[in-house]
C-alpha cells in the first residue's frame, strides 16, 4: 500500500512539473514581446529594455522557467499591474472559492445520488424521463443563463437573496447563507442531473448480478438489497467521476459562478485581475493551482480505491 | 447506400438456417448504416431536436437577409441619439439615462425586433443573428479540429501500444489535469495581443482563428482517450491480423482498416464536441478571453448584456437561450445518434462523461 501511494505522489509530481512547463511555455514564448507588452503600447524603446532585463526576459529560456518556479514557490510572484504579491492575494480568496465547491460539491452528489436511485429503481417510468430531461437540460445549460435567470428573478424581483456578493462566516452564518445559497443550487443543476445518469446506468448493471439473485432469494427485503447490496456497489463509477470533476470544478466551472455572483474567490481574481488586465503571473499562478486540485483528487480518488479493492494496488499499472 | 433485398432462393444468413434474426423485422444482409438510419428515424425526439438545430441554422444563416431588407441596420451600426416611431408612437432608441428600448417586436416594421442592446442602441436582433454565426462556425471548426487530432493520436497511440502510447498518454494526463477553462483562458490571454505567429503566418490578437485553435486544442485529449481505448480493443481483431498477414502497412491498417470501424464513434462525438466546444466558446467570451471586438459572438454578448442585467435582462437571457437551445439539440440528437449507431451502450451521455462534467469540466 505505501508503495502504491509512493508511486502515485511521484506520478503527481512528473504531471505538476510537466504543467508548470506547459504554462511556462504558453507565457513565455507564445506571446510576441512580452516585455513590450508589459510596458505599455507607447512605452520607449528604454524602457522596454529595462521590463527585459528586470523580467530576466534576456536570459535562456531554462533560466527564466528556473526563475518563474522559484518566485511561485517562494511566493514572491509580483503582479505586473496591481504590483501585489499574487500568492497572498490568492491565499486570501482560497476560502471562498472552496466555500462555494464544497457547499455545490455536497449538494450534487446529495441530489445526484438520489435522483439516480429512483431513476433506476422506477426506471422508465414518467419519473425517469423526467429526470432524464433534467440530466440532458443541465449538462446543455450555460452556467451564466441559469444564473442570469437567479439574477434577475430571485434577487432583483423577488428580492429573495442579495444580488450577488460574498460574506464571510465571521459577519454571521446567516448572510454567509445566504450569499452562497443560489451559487450552490446553480453549480449543482449543473452537475446532478448527469451524475444521477451514470448512477442509474451503474445500478441498472449491478441489479443483473448474480449476488443480487442470493440475496433476495435468502429473504432479505427489497429496500434492503437496493440500499445494502445495489446503491453500495454501484457507486464506484460516481465516485471516480466526482474525483476528477470535484478538482475541475475550483480550478473551472467555480470562475463562472464566482464572476457572475460576484463572489471574491480566486476565479474572479484570475478574471478582473488577470484577464481584464493582461496580468500574466495572476493566470500563470490560477492555473498551476487549478491544475493541483484537480491532480490532487485524482490521486485522492486512486489511493482510496486502492486502499478499497486490493486488484488495483497489486496491479502494475498506476493510471 | 442503396439497399437491395437479396433475391429469393439465394444462399444467405436467413432465420430458417438456423442463424438468430439480426434485428427483428430487419430483412437479413441489411447494412448496419442502414439500420440506424431507420432506428434513427424512429426516434421521434432526436428528430424533432435535430429539427429545432436546423431551425437555429437557418436563423443565423438569414442574418444578412433580415440585416438589409427588414432591421435596415449592421450589426455594429450604433443608434445612441436616434429616434424610431413604434406604433405611430415616436420613442428614443436609447433614453438620456442610457437605458435601450425593449423589444418592440413588429412595432417598427422590425427595426429593434428584441430593443437595442445597450448605450450604443445595436440592433439586437440583428446582432443576436450574427452573434449566433460566430458561435457555430467556431463551435463547428473547433469541433472539425479536435476531432482530427484525436482520431489520429487516437490510432497511433492504440495501435502502436508500447512507447508510442506512453507519450501520447502521457502528454494527455498532463493536459487533462489542467481544467479546461483555466487552459483556455491562458492561451487566450497569451495570444490576444501580439497574435499567433508561426513561421511566416501571422494571425492577428482579435482574429476568430484564436479562439477556434484555442478550443479546438483543448478538447483534444477528451475525445483521443476514448477513441484510443476503442482503437486498442479493434486492433485485436480477426480482420486486422488478416491484413498484417497479407503484409498491409501499419498505415494501411490504421486508415483503412481500423477507421471506417471507428466512424459510428466519430459522428457521436463530433456532434456532442460541437455542443462542448460552443459552451466552451460562450464561458471563454463571457470571461473576456475568446472572441474579442469586433467581432462578436452569443458568449460576447451574455458578457455585455450582464452589466445590464437589472434593467434590461432579455439582452443576457436571449443570447444564453440561444446557446442553451443550440446546445441542448445538439446533445439529445447526438444522444439519439449513438442509441441508433450502438443500441447496447450502456452508459449513454458517456462523452460528457469523459469530458468531466458539464462546460466539460468545464469549462
Amino acid at each position: 500500500m505505501a508503495r502504491f501511494i509512493a508511486r502515485r505522489l511521484i506520478g503527481m509530481v512528473f504531471v505538476l512539473f510537466a504543467v508548470s512547463v506547459i504554462v511556462f511555455f504558453i507565457f513565455n514564448v507564445i506571446p510576441t514581446d512580452p516585455a513590450q507588452r508589459i510596458a505599455g503600447k507607447n512605452a520607449t524603446p528604454q524602457l522596454v529594455e529595462n521590463v527585459t532585463k528586470e523580467l530576466g526576459l534576456d536570459k535562456p529560456l531554462p533560466v527564466q522557467y528556473a526563475t518563474m518556479m522559484k518566485k511561485i514557490f517562494s511566493g514572491e510572484l509580483i503582479s505586473y499591474s496591481s504590483r501585489l504579491n499574487v500568492d497572498e492575494q490568492i491565499k486570501q480568496r482560497v476560502p471562498a472559492t472552496l466555500a462555494l465547491s464544497i457547499g455545490a460539491a455536497i449538494l450534487w452528489m446529495f441530489f445526484g445520488i438520489l435522483f439516480g436511485y429512483v431513476s433506476a429503481t422506477r426506471a422508465n417510468t414518467l419519473t425517469d424521463r423526467l429526470l432524464t430531461i433534467f440530466a440532458i437540460g443541465g449538462i446543455s445549460m450555460p452556467v451564466f443563463l441559469l444564473a442570469d435567470i437567479f439574477l434577475y428573478f430571485l434577487c432583483h424581483k423577488l428580492e429573495l437573496f442579495p444580488e450577488g456578493g460574498y460574506a464571510t462566516l465571521s459577519e454571521g452564518p446567516y448572510e454567509w447563507l445566504s450569499h452562497l445559497i443560489l451559487p450552490w443550487i446553480t453549480l449543482a443543476i449543473l452537475y446532478a442531473g448527469f451524475y444521477s445518469r451514470v448512477l442509474r446506468s451503474s445500478m441498472l448493471d449491478v441489479m443483473g448480478e448474480d449476488y443480487v439473485r442470493t440475496a433476495r432469494a435468502k429473504g432479505l427485503s427489497l429496500r434492503r438489497v437496493r440500499l445494502r447490496h445495489i446503491l453500495r456497489n454501484s457507486l464506484i463509477p460516481v465516485i471516480t467521476l466526482f474525483g476528477l470533476d470535484f478538482g475541475a470544478v475550483i480550478g473551472g466551472a467555480a470562475i463562472l459562478v464566482e464572476n457572475i455572483f460576484s463572489i471574491n474567490g480566486v476565479g474572479f481574481y484570475a478574471v478582473e485581475e488577470g484577464i481584464a488586465k493582461e496580468d500574466f503571473p495572476v493566470i500563470m499562478a490560477v492555473t498551476i493551482l487549478g491544475a493541483f486540485f484537480v491532480v490532487l483528487f485524482n490521486a485522492v480518488v486512486d489511493i482510496a480505491y486502492a486502499y478499497l479493492d486490493p486488484r488495483i494496488r497489486l496491479g502494475s499499472s498506476a493510471q | 447506400m442503396a439497399f437491395e433485398p437479396p433475391a429469393a432462393g439465394l444462399p444467405g444468413p436467413g432465420p430458417d438456417e438456423g442463424f438468430p434474426p439480426a434485428e427483428a423485422g430487419a430483412p437479413a444482409g441489411e447494412s448496419p448504416w442502414r439500420i440506424a438510419y431507420r432506428r434513427l428515424l424512429r426516434n421521434r425526439i432526436a428528430l424533432a431536436f435535430l429539427g429545432l438545430f436546423f431551425l437555429i441554422v437557418v436563423f443565423v444563416l438569414a442574418a444578412p437577409i433580415w440585416a438589409t431588407h427588414v432591421a435596415h441596420t449592421g450589426p455594429n451600426t450604433t443608434h445612441t441619439l436616434e429616434k424610431i416611431s413604434v406604433n405611430g408612437e415616436t420613442k428614443e432608441v436609447v433614453e438620456p439615462s442610457g437605458r435601450p428600448i425593449g423589444p418592440v417586436w413588429l412595432g417598427a416594421g422590425g427595426k429593434f425586433f428584441f430593443g437595442a442592446d445597450g448605450r450604443l442602441g445595436r440592433d439586437e436582433m440583428v446582432r443576436l443573428m450574427y452573434g449566433g454565426r460566430t458561435s457555430l462556425l467556431i463551435g463547428f471548426s473547433s469541433a472539425l479540429i479536435t476531432i482530427v487530432f484525436a482520431i489520429v493520436l487516437g490510432l497511433l497511440a492504440g495501435y502502436y501500444k508500447g512507447a508510442t502510447d506512453s507519450v501520447i498518454a502521457r502528454a494527455m494526463d498532463v493536459l487533462w489535469a489542467i481544467p479546461v477553462l483555466l487552459l483556455a483562458i491562458a492561451l487566450g490571454t497569451a495570444l490576444a495581443v501580439g497574435g499567433l505567429r508561426i513561421g511566416p503566418i501571422h494571425v492577428a490578437g482579435n482574429s476568430l482563428l484564436i479562439p477556434i485553435l484555442i478550443i479546438g486544442f483543448v478538447s483534444i485529449p477528451y475525445i483521443a482517450r476514448p477513441i484510443r481505448g476503442e482503437v486498442l480493443s479493434l486492433r485485436e481483431k480477426e480482420f486486422v491480423e488478416a491484413a498484417v498477414a497479407q503484409g498491409a502497412s501499419a498505415r494501411r491498417i490504421m486508415f483503412v482498416e481500423l477507421l471506417p470501424n471507428l466512424w459510428s464513434t466519430i459522428i457521436v462525438f463530433f456532434t456532442i464536441t460541437i455542443a462542448n466546444n460552443m459552451l466552451i466558446e460562450s464561458a471563454l467570451s463571457f470571461l473576456g478571453a475568446g472572441v474579442r471586438p469586433p467581432n462578436s459572438s452569443w458568449g460576447s454578448m451574455i458578457s455585455e448584456g450582464s452589466d445590464l442585467i437589472y434593467s434590461a435582462p432579455l439582452l443576457s437571457i436571449l443570447p444564453g437561450a440561444m446557446v442553451l437551445l443550440t446546445v441542448l439539440s445538439l446533445n439529445v440528437f447526438g444522444d439519439g445518434l449513438r442509441d441508433a449507431l450502438d443500441p447496447r451502450a450502456k452508459v449513454r451521455l458517456e462523452v460528457t462523461a469523459a469530458q468531466a462534467g458539464p462546460e466539460g469540466a468545464a469549462i
